[in-house]
């Protein structure tokens, strides 16, 4: 059954279309993210979900509900991260979570909830005094304290360091492998891999790729780039089969081509034949960054409102 | 959840030493210094000593800014802080959480006026008139409830907490000057003064409850006549304040936002 149904949802801001025709399912106990850059309507489409913002039209059913009017029941089963941080400093991380959890009628309990959040011994520490990775993780506490079917994490790691990011993807994997379904958003393409299990690539309030992120890689990264380096021009006495698909930039040749094996066979015989040296030589896969800055670049050369 | 959520925001306020300095401390430092510069005698055509006027006025000046500085200013802070739209994530209902914030600002404002009037009392010699209590009480409340309404005008009215902060102290700080708070009324004061002071509500409920602290009044703090057998009664200074209050509260309602101003 799905866990949030999605379907033609549309929302405009002051005549701008922040979200377009959107339509999407999120099964139960998946992780689905929607990565996409700034603007692309990423949190617009989460608070629609969460219930913080009505839709223009299109229909949004999240837990069998509608969020508009069954908000307090819906509530009452969701847990949220949004993506501004919004916390008391004079309270400790105890007192935090502990505020939260009597808002729900059965919270888990606290002590487990600071040992996964792996905040048990900065429990007393004031707010205030905290690094934005734990008072993200202390959010997420917050997110989980209702013991909730459904969590939305809307940009949980955005301006966060390396290790604190790490650490947060430990902590989503974990409320994944525990059964809840996760709506996340990020603009890094590596989250998105590490965390979800399927994803939707918005651009301009679309949705220009959606699929689990090897069925994703395996469509869309078609091609690999063979690599060495070059002076300026072409060696002399290049293979004249490969001289017109090479192109040299930046102390580079480089050739982009959907099966590189032949190219690397002539290249290769050609180099041992003259003597060239060709130690410099790469050969790597299209990956979905570089699909999915593909894919951003291509829809916002488009104009305001173009349909794909 | 009500009184949980109460206890969780007087919490809140006994960790901001600003607000407990500007709530609690300030009326009894203004009691004690304006006590001591015009010296504890009676004050010309009132028939009451210094303290005796001025205790019940600065315990009403610090119901005023419990009930309407700090609650409109720590509200503005939480939404800028996106602890207001936080809150509405919650199953928390959000008249609950409005209540729970009044009841705490209440509570903030009953202990102020508590310290102000057992300080006026046993430094100063306050009399305190028993029988006018529950007159004094239903005033004070009345009082609390008008300002917190104003207070809530003032968030829904203002976008951010700067703002809210500047208002408020813009319509308290003059006002005071004109409702017989700061300064004493004498003869010499010119007749539009009380009559500026007549239109909005804080003049109302200084009066009002000032006079559970006169004895030139005889009577029971509801209906007071006086030497010459005229009635003063306390009831259009409490309609000015639920006049007051419930405007604000229908103005509050209309346009209070839970968002932060979009950055």
């Amino acid at each position: 059954m799905s866990a949030i149904s999605v379907s033609q949802l549309c929302k405009s801001y002051d005549g701008r279309q922040a979200v377009q025709d959107l339509s999407f399912e999120v099964q139960k106990g998946e992780t689905f993210a929607l990565l996409g850059p700034n603007g692309a309507g990423k949190t617009t489409t989460i608070e629609i979900l969460e219930g913080y913002r009505q839709a223009d039209s299109g229909s949004v059913s999240v837990l069998g509900l509608d969020p508009e009017k069954q908000a307090a029941e819906l509530k009452r089963r969701t847990g949220l991260v949004l993506q501004t941080t919004a916390l008391e400093p004079e309270l400790t991380i105890k007192e935090t979570i502990t505020a939260f959890a009597r808002l729900y009628g059965a919270p888990r309990e606290i002590a487990a909830v600071l040992v996964d959040v792996n905040l048990a011994h900065l429990q007393d520490n004031r707010v205030g005094n905290l690094s934005g990775g734990q008072k993200r993780r202390l959010e997420i506490a917050l997110g989980i304290v209702g013991d909730p079917e459904l969590i939305f994490l809307d940009e949980p790691t955005t301006g966060l360091d390396p290790e604190a990011r790490r650490k947060i993807w430990t902590l989503i994997q974990r409320l994944n492998d525990n059964g809840s379904t996760i709506v996340l958003s990020s603009h890094y393409m590596d989250e998105v891999q590490a965390l979800a299990s399927r994803m939707a690539i918005m651009v301009d309030g679309q949705i220009a790729a959606e699929g689990r992120p090897r069925d994703l890689q395996r469509q869309h990264c078609t091609h690999s780039t063979i690599r060495f380096d070059a002076d300026g021009k072409l060696p002399a006495g290049f293979p004249a089969k490969l001289a017109p698909i090479t192109t040299v930039h930046d102390g580079h040749a480089e050739l982009v081509l959907e099966d590189p094996a032949p190219a690397l066979g002539i290249l290769m015989s050609w180099a041992e034949a003259e003597g060239h040296d060709l130690s410099s030589i790469s050969v790597t896969r299209q990956n979905l960054e570089d699909i999915y800055l593909q894919l951003v670049s291509q829809r916002q050369a488009k104009p305001q409102g173009a349909t794909p | 959840m009500l009184i949980q959520e109460a206890i969780h925001q007087l919490r809140l306020f006994s960790r901001r030493p600003a607000a407990v300095f500007f709530v609690i401390a300030m009326p009894l430092v203004l009691l004690i210094v304006l006590t001591q510069l015009f010296g504890n005698e009676k004050i010309q055509g009132l028939g009451l000593n210094t303290a005796q006027f001025y205790t019940p006025a600065l315990a009403v000046f610090g119901v005023v800014m419990a009930c309407f500085t700090y609650l409109a200013v720590s509200t503005a802070t939480a939404r800028d802080l996106g602890i207001l739209k936080r809150v509405r994530g919650t199953p928390m209902p959000p008249a609950v959480y409005i209540c729970a914030r009044i009841i705490a600002v209440s509570v903030i404002a009953f202990v102020s006026l508590v310290l102000v009037i057992a300080t006026g009392a046993l430094v100063f010699g306050v009399e305190i008139i028993w029988e006018r209590a529950p007159a004094a009480a239903v005033v004070a409340v009345a009082g609390a409830l008008c300002f917190a309404s104003l207070g809530m005008m003032v968030t829904a009215l203002f976008r951010s907490s700067e703002t809210v902060q500047a208002a408020s102290s813009a319509a308290i700080m003059p006002l005071a000057f004109v409702s017989d708070i700061f300064v004493r009324p004498s003869t010499e004061t010119s007749e539009w003064v009380p009559l500026i002071g007549n239109l909005f509500p804080l003049r109302h409920f200084s009066i009002a409850f000032q006079r559970a602290f006169d004895y030139a009044y005889e009577g029971n703090g509801f209906a007071l006549p006086d030497a010459d057998g005229v009635v003063y009664s306390i009831l259009p200074h409490m309609g000015v304040m639920a006049l007051w209050g419930i405007g604000a509260a229908i103005i509050a309602a209309r346009f209070f936002r839970w968002e932060p101003r979009a950055i």
